[in-house]
């Protein structure tokens, strides 16, 4: 089955833009990507999308479909009903570039803010030996594709401006919470107690874990309850359970 | 309007802020993302108002063997007679007012702070954000990183008090299986509205997101803690269904309020098993 569908679809860049409005052809089984190439191949060959694998694991192709951010190329038209008209807008919470592409480059910077793995001392690399239900959590997070889709649409920093220089976003903040989970990083042992400093080099109190992150995650991974609600209470631990903190400075002590 | 005398318009915030895609509007969902919030909003505030008349109503709380949860445990030495029951007059004459505001503080403070509630009302009452993707009105946002929402931090200390309330509220429900003269070996509609009560509240203050971090969560080796590993996988899988949790729990305790208040005021009689 083929229906013409109705698209509107963002042109412009840094000096401004404007939706502009295409009717192109649908087939059956086709994803947003296809119509959107089909727009650069037939009415607009100066269109500008990032895409790359078309099979929902590159995290190039993030736009918002709708108003809701998305992977075109994981966004089949079969979910608008044939006279809905389709919007397809850039990511809103970055620097748009030109059409489809925006900026991205927020994420970049906040990538080389999070300190590396810390290897264990005295235990070469390649030696390295960890049991799977110790690292089942952080391989959760491991599933990332990098989309940003998520810190697209965290309101913290899409409706703040202002709190981009403060707010690592959800998916660094799941970086941080991976590395805690670590079961050999020796980050501590140099001092660096990542949940503590999730909370205060990294923004983690910005997060009000109202979940639109793990809302819009094409690898359905649950950031808000895996990974940010286990660093606030991680970073409570350092900071505000008197207990545990007393306890880690008489240990610390003792060396 | 815009006459330039703020610093950041409307007009320059948030999606529409300079550098970003120059789009007007500010949402383009063409979806009912209004309907969540909007329930949320409504049960919460129809909860809220119920429990506010009922927690200073300080009346039809007993009905023995039944006891309203609102009003257990009992502190006051106004309370009522509960035959056996948590009415424990630790609070002198002095206090005049209900006394189910001396404990409603702990469950209160408990739901508020709960990791589920705060996206309830962040997003139902306080629209920040409405919906994912629709931009929030408010100018500036901080978050929990100062007060007050600093303070939301201290979840897991009303965790650890959720915990007596609940043990509280479990020997209410072993007093209903006694008939109104405190005889052994009775069961009436009230004993299993008071059942499935503390069962929803059990699930729910064990799906904590604080309870699974302290049971399990702060580990860094499972391997080396098989028990707690155990224990972290069982309260992870009810921490799944927080949210259906917190709710079912939220309208059971007002169930099981409603039905002691209408066979404490006479509506009906409580409909007997055995
Ligand atoms: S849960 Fe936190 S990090 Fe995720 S979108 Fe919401 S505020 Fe942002
Ligand atoms: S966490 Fe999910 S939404 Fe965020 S960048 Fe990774 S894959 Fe994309
Ligand atoms: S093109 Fe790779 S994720 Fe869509
Ligand atoms: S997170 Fe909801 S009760 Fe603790």
């Amino acid at each position: 089955m083929t229906h013409t569908a109705h698209f509107k679809v963002w042109r412009g860049d840094t000096d401004g833009g404007d939706l502009r409005d295409y009717e192109v052809e649908v087939n059956d089984g086709e994803v947003v990507l296809d119509i959107i190439h089909r727009l650069q191949a037939t009415q607009a060959a100066d269109l500008a999308v990032r895409w790359n694998c078309k099979a929902g694991k590159c995290g190039s192709c993030s736009a918002e479909v709708n108003g809701r951010p998305r992977l075109m190329c994981m966004t089949r038209m079969s979910v608008f009903a044939p006279d809905e008209t389709v919007t397809v807008t850039p990511l809103r919470a970055f620097p748009v570039i030109r059409d489809l592409v925006t900026d991205v480059s927020f994420n970049y910077d906040k990538a080389r803010q999070v300190p590396a793995f810390v290897p264990p001392k005295g235990v070469p690399a390649g030696e390295y030996r960890m049991q799977q239900v110790d690292v089942e959590r952080s391989q959760e997070f491991r599933k990332c594709i990098e989309c940003f889709l998520c810190q697209d649409t965290c309101h913290v920093v899409r409706d703040h401006e202002e709190n981009k220089a403060a707010f690592a976003g959800p998916r660094f903040l799941m970086r941080i919470a991976e590395l805690d989970m670590h079961p050999l990083d020796a980050a501590a042992d140099q001092g660096l107690v990542r949940a503590a400093s999730a909370q205060e080099d990294h923004g983690l109190g910005y997060c009000n874990i109202t979940k639109c992150c793990s809302e819009v995650c094409p690898e359905h991974i649950k950031i808000t309850d895996n990974a940010l609600i286990p660093l606030k209470e991680r970073a409570i631990d350092r900071k505000y359970d008197p207990l545990v903190w007393l306890g880690s400075k008489i240990r610390r002590r003792q060396g | 309007m815009a006459t330039g005398t703020t610093p950041t318009t409307p007009a320059a915030r948030g999606v529409l802020a300079p550098g970003r895609a120059a789009i007007s509007a500010p949402h383009l969902r063409t979806d009912r993302w209004w309907l969540s919030p909007l329930v949320t909003a409504t049960a919460l505030t129809i909860f809220i108002i119920y429990a506010t008349w009922r927690a200073f109503a300080n009346g039809d709380y007993y009905s023995a063997p039944y006891v309203s949860p609102l009003y257990s445990p009992c502190l006051a030495s106004n309370c009522t007679d509960m035959n056996g029951g948590a009415d424990w007059h630790l609070f002198g004459a002095w206090w005049g007012l209900s006394p189910a505001l001396l404990v409603l503080v702990f469950p209160l403070g408990f739901r508020l702070t709960c990791y589920y509630y705060r996206k309830a009302y962040y997003r139902g009452f306080w629209a920040s954000p409405p919906a994912c993707a629709v931009a929030e009105p408010h100018a500036k946002y901080t978050g929990e990183t100062r007060l007050p929402l600093i303070l939301q931090n201290v979840h897991r200390y009303f965790f650890y008090l959720a915990l007596p309330v609940a043990g509280i509220l479990t020997y209410d429900v072993v007093l209903a299986f006694r008939d109104e003269h405190g005889a052994w070996g009775h069961a009436g509609l009230g004993t299993l509205v008071m059942l499935v009560n503390i069962a929803l509240i059990w699930a729910y203050t064990l799906s904590c997101h604080s309870c699974r971090h302290i049971i399990g969560g702060k580990l860094r080796h499972f391997s080396a803690h098989p028990v707690r590993y155990r224990l972290w996988g069982w309260v992870g899988a009810l921490n799944g269904r927080h949210m259906l949790l917190a709710w079912s729990s939220l309208i059971s305790v007002g169930v099981a309020d409603l039905y002691v208040y209408l066979v404490a005021s006479g509506v009906f009689d409580d409909p007997r098993f055995f």
